[in-house]
């Protein structure tokens, strides 16, 4: 593992989209932010917007991630990060969106698009893990969330 | 007098199979429902629904119809009821029963809608549909489902027999030991008998290991028997693995096949299927049909051996255990099961409802069996796990999680090699 990855320790919220019922997938990345030494908040699956948006000024995550695979993801997916970026405290606050999005299977790159331009960071449509963690790598990298980790750690 | 869904599968003769099946485009459903009926195959239709509908979020649903976009499932709420009825004209009859299923913890309107439209089987559950899905807080379910079910008893047309299925033989589909599934399928069916249904289904999904799903099956069986009412008429349906499914044809389809031998052999009645596609993305109408003739063929191939009872590993008096320790709390089965879950005397490993205890594990153990590594606080006493599976790694969950799929593909794999 990437050694600054170790040192991250991140407050992660980890939570589902609103019309998604799956749970292993943020059971996983649950178990997978926190065998690198980050907390994780986990809302578990079908969050709403509004909810999401709460409970995210509530808990002060450092790193915003949604999991979505049951088809939805995009137009849910677009939704809940529209709803967070209205709240001026949580305007900056890293978010990410990964799983399968689409009805199809198949990756959307406009839609992708779209998710980023309404204020996702970086959207991981194919469900890559590896490019995640490059994800929360470079973040680690970022001044401001590093000093932070070392802070913690 | 029309043949209800329960005597359908009662007096088939041979395994019922079913799809899951569901799209927003009405002639695409009506084109599924119609090759559902004239496969090579016993079948039941499916309407399965749209998660917007699912989670009560109508206005998105509406707005997605209203802009052309797909939605997951056939959106029954939001259609006019004539469209549904348009939908089911000439293909639901005595011959083809369709059963609606969707998934929500809160169901109302879903039952108006489908009784509305001569519907009158549908499934799920106060806890099924529950804590493995949202954030309903139990109380509401409970409630929701106690007036659904009233709600369904009252609105099917006359003469009609309403029929429920519970989907508590599938709590998050995997890694939940066969026991807490029979209790829980055993005790909705409780729950549905009740509050006016007496027509019913319980459910078991095939797990790890087809000798201990076939203990499991039976113990559900037999459990049956001794709770549910004598008026009551139901039957068992085996769900093909619910869990992360095999990526090779070969090995989805291997998969499939041994769900069907597990439903003959265990006294299932009803089985519904997976596709090939299932590990990729919702499947097409064809791959359903093929799913439903191959479990159809490997179903009459299937002979039962009555003599062959299989081992006795515990599974029937564990859930034994959990249904006489719920319906001890209250006579009322939702009172029960509210209590029980409060109490953590169920509790479903990895769920992560706000209501579910959440100190169950389960691991799979080095024979492939489903096993408990940690009880919690419920009223069961598992043998102790070896101590190197308490911890769950990243790692390990995945490996566990894709257990089923790991062995299908890779013995598809073989199969290959052989000339």
């Amino acid at each position: 593992m990437n050694p600054i990855l170790e040192n991250v320790r991140l407050n992660v919220l980890v939570s589902g989209t609103a019309s998604d019922s799956h749970t292993w997938n943020l059971v996983y990345l649950q178990l997978f932010l926190e065998a690198m030494g980050n907390r994780v908040v986990n809302l578990g699956p079908c969050v709403p917007p509004q909810l999401l948006a709460g409970r995210c000024l509530e808990h002060r995550p450092e790193l915003i991630v949604l999991s979505s695979v049951n088809g939805h993801g995009y137009q849910d997916g677009l939704r809940a990060i529209t709803r967070v970026r209205q709240e001026p405290e949580l305007a900056g606050v890293p978010a990410v969106i990964g799983g399968m999005l689409g009805v199809a299977g198949e990756r959307d790159a406009a839609s992708a698009a779209r998710l980023c331009e309404a204020g996702f960071d970086a959207v991981f449509d194919d469900g890559n893990l590896e490019a995640f963690e490059r994800f929360l790598a470079r973040l680690a990298g970022t001044p401001a969330i590093a000093s932070h980790g070392r802070a913690e750690s | 007098m029309t043949v209800s869904f329960g005597q359908f599968v009662a007096s088939a003769g041979r395994l019922v199979v079913q799809p899951r099946m569901g799209f927003s485009d009405p002639r695409q459903m009506r084109s599924g429902l119609e090759h559902t009926k004239f496969a090579a195959a016993t079948t039941v239709g499916t309407l399965t629904l749209d998660s917007y509908t699912r989670v009560g979020d109508h206005d998105s649903a509406r707005r997605a119809v209203a802009d052309g976009v797909a939605l997951n499932g056939y959106p029954i709420v939001t259609y006019p009821v004539e469209l549904t009825r348009e939908l089911l004209a000439g293909v639901a009859d005595e011959t083809f029963p369709v059963q609606v299923r969707h998934g929500s913890s809160r169901p109302q309107r879903i039952i108006r809608a489908l009784t509305a439209a001569g519907l009158d089987a549908t499934e799920g559950g106060p806890v099924s549909y529950c804590l493995p899905y949202g954030r309903t807080p139990l109380r509401d379910s409970v409630a929701s489902w106690a007036e659904s079910c009233e709600l369904l008893a009252r609105l099917v047309e006359p003469g009609r027999v309403p029929h429920l299925e519970s989907f508590g033989g599938c709590m998050l589909g995997q890694l939940c030991p066969p026991s807490l599934l029979v209790a829980i399928s055993v005790l909705e069916g409780l729950f549905f008998t009740q509050h006016g249904i007496d027509s019913i289904s319980l459910s078991y999904a095939q797990q790890t290991d087809p000798t201990q799903d076939e203990e499991a099956i039976r113990a559900l069986r037999r459990l049956g028997a001794e709770f549910l009412p004598v008026r009551a008429d139901w039957h068992v349906v085996v769900y093909t693995y619910m869990g992360v499914y095999p990526l090779s044809a070969a090995g989805a389809r291997r998969l499939l096949e041994t769900s069907a031998e597990l439903a003959v052999r265990s006294g299932a009645q009803r089985l519904i299927v997976k596709t090939v596609a299932e590990a990729h993305r919702i499947p097409t109408i064809e791959e359903n049909v093929r799913a439903l003739e191959t479990a159809a063929t490997v179903a009459v191939m299937t002979t039962v051996d009555s003599a062959r009872s299989g081992p006795d590993t515990g599974i029937y008096a564990e859930a034994r255990t959990f249904v006489e320790a719920v319906l001890e709390l209250h006579p009322d089965a939702g009172a029960a099961l509210l209590a029980a879950f409060s109490r953590g005397y169920l509790d479903i490993p990895y769920c992560l409802h706000p209501d579910n205890a959440g100190l169950s594990r389960s691991y799979i153990d080095d024979a492939g069996w489903l096993r408990w590594s940690a009880a919690g606080r419920m009223p069961i006493r598992p043998a102790a796990a070896p101590r190197d599976s308490a911890g769950m790694s990243p790692a390990r969950l995945l490996s566990a999680l894709n257990h089923v799929a790991r062995k299908f593909d890779h013995s598809s794999q073989e199969a290959r090699c052989i000339p």
